[in-house]
């Protein structure tokens, strides 16, 4: 229990025991990790719920494999908020601060400015990965370990544009 | 709406749970290392990334030659995954998080998170409405669920050795100062 209490982990043991665990998920629920396929799903299903005559959401659950779903994905993504939220408290780290340092010397200490940000950040992100079908999880760490032609077609293009993104973000910062 | 048995839940809760605290104690839930990353002058991220997929790469692989899982990959569909990577790079970079760390920032009680993880709900939304028009885009160039080794008619046991030495290596070069990567960042500029 000592290591719980410990503030990080050598990024080296942190991917084996994430490599170890896809092995466990692969046994067991017979699925890799994933984190965005539940986001669209509860999207689907929310869009259903408030707008059930939108001629788009009923054209998509007609034609898409991704069906409104509470599952061991579901789940999953729960489980990583509960896990994190543990390992924190452990080791006595809480970060309460609204606006990250990096992001702050740039674009400085706004607060609504920086959920702007993530905001806009996080729906652009995650428009992506439900057009590729993957994440920096799915594609990223289970698909490139499972040898698969669209993870190793996604990652490289993936952390490339990610690259290009922040250097022209953060050319005239401090940085 | 399909919901999993208890146990299965169950199930998925604990795999996120050790999922969650591996990505906390990696030090990849905050924003600062990931961007530092992408700025090449940080290799937290690539080598968590790298470890779990080559360690991942041997077990999943002999579970699958002893019968006791199936592979789960996602088609190579040119058009979605290309495009789809150039959004979700872009994204990543003002968000500052991935998907799995905006959760467990969230848990860690980054604010900023909570705003990623809503505007994550939001792109999903917005994809499920543009679907139907986009779809052609997105199936463009379909060579269905494919993996290199069947590509190229190989064992899959030299890419999954080759996966594990290119990291071995990688951490091998890796310098434990800051100024890593110092002759990849040299070519950017």
């Amino acid at each position: 229990m000592t290591a719980l209490t410990k503030t990080s982990w050598s990024p080296y043991a942190v991917g084996a025991g994430i490599g170890a665990l896809s092995w466990l998920s692969f046994a067991t629920a017979k699925k890799p990790l994933g984190i965005t396929t539940p986001f669209e799903s509860t999207a689907a299903a929310l869009e259903q719920t408030l707008a059930p005559r939108l001629t788009a959401v009923n054209a998509y659950l007609a034609t898409r494999d991704e069906v409104p779903k509470l599952d061991w994905e579901c789940a999953l993504c729960v489980g990583v908020l509960a896990g994190s939220y543990l390992s924190a408290r452990a080791a006595g780290v809480r970060a309460t601060r609204a606006v990250p340092v990096g992001w702050a010397r740039r674009f400085g200490p706004s607060v609504p400015r920086r959920y702007a940000g993530a905001f806009l950040g996080g729906a652009l992100m995650m428009f992506g990965a439900r057009m590729a079908k993957g994440c920096t999880s799915g594609h990223g760490i289970s698909g490139v370990m499972q040898m698969a032609g669209s993870s190793w077609l996604f990652s490289p293009v993936m952390a490339a544009t990610a690259a290009l993104a922040s250097r022209a973000l953060f050319l005239k910062g401090v940085r | 709406m399909r919901v999993d048995s208890p146990g299965r839940l169950l199930m998925g809760l604990g795999t996120g749970g050790a999922f969650g605290v591996l990505l906390q104690k990696g030090r990849a839930a905050k924003y600062d290392v990931i961007v530092d990353q992408l700025l090449l002058k940080d290799g937290t991220v690539a080598k968590i990334m790298g470890t779990a997929a080559a360690v991942g790469s041997f077990g999943v692989h002999a579970l699958v030659r002893s019968g006791h899982a199936k592979l789960e990959v996602k088609p190579l569909r040119v058009g979605g995954i290309v495009g789809g990577a150039v959004l979700f790079g872009t994204g990543m970079a003002v968000l500052g998080y991935c998907p799995g760390t905006t959760l467990a920032a969230i848990g860690e009680g980054r604010r900023d998170a909570i705003a990623g993880a809503l505007g994550m709900l939001a792109g999903a939304g917005l994809f499920v409405s543009a679907y139907p028009k986009l779809k052609p885009v997105l199936e463009a160039g379909d060579f269905g669920k494919v993996t290199l080794p069947q590509a190229t008619h190989t064992s899959p046991w030299p890419w999954v050795t080759a996966l594990g030495a290119a990291v071995l290596i990688g951490s091998a070069l890796s310098p434990a100062r800051p100024r890593r990567f110092a002759a990849l960042r040299a070519l950017f500029r």
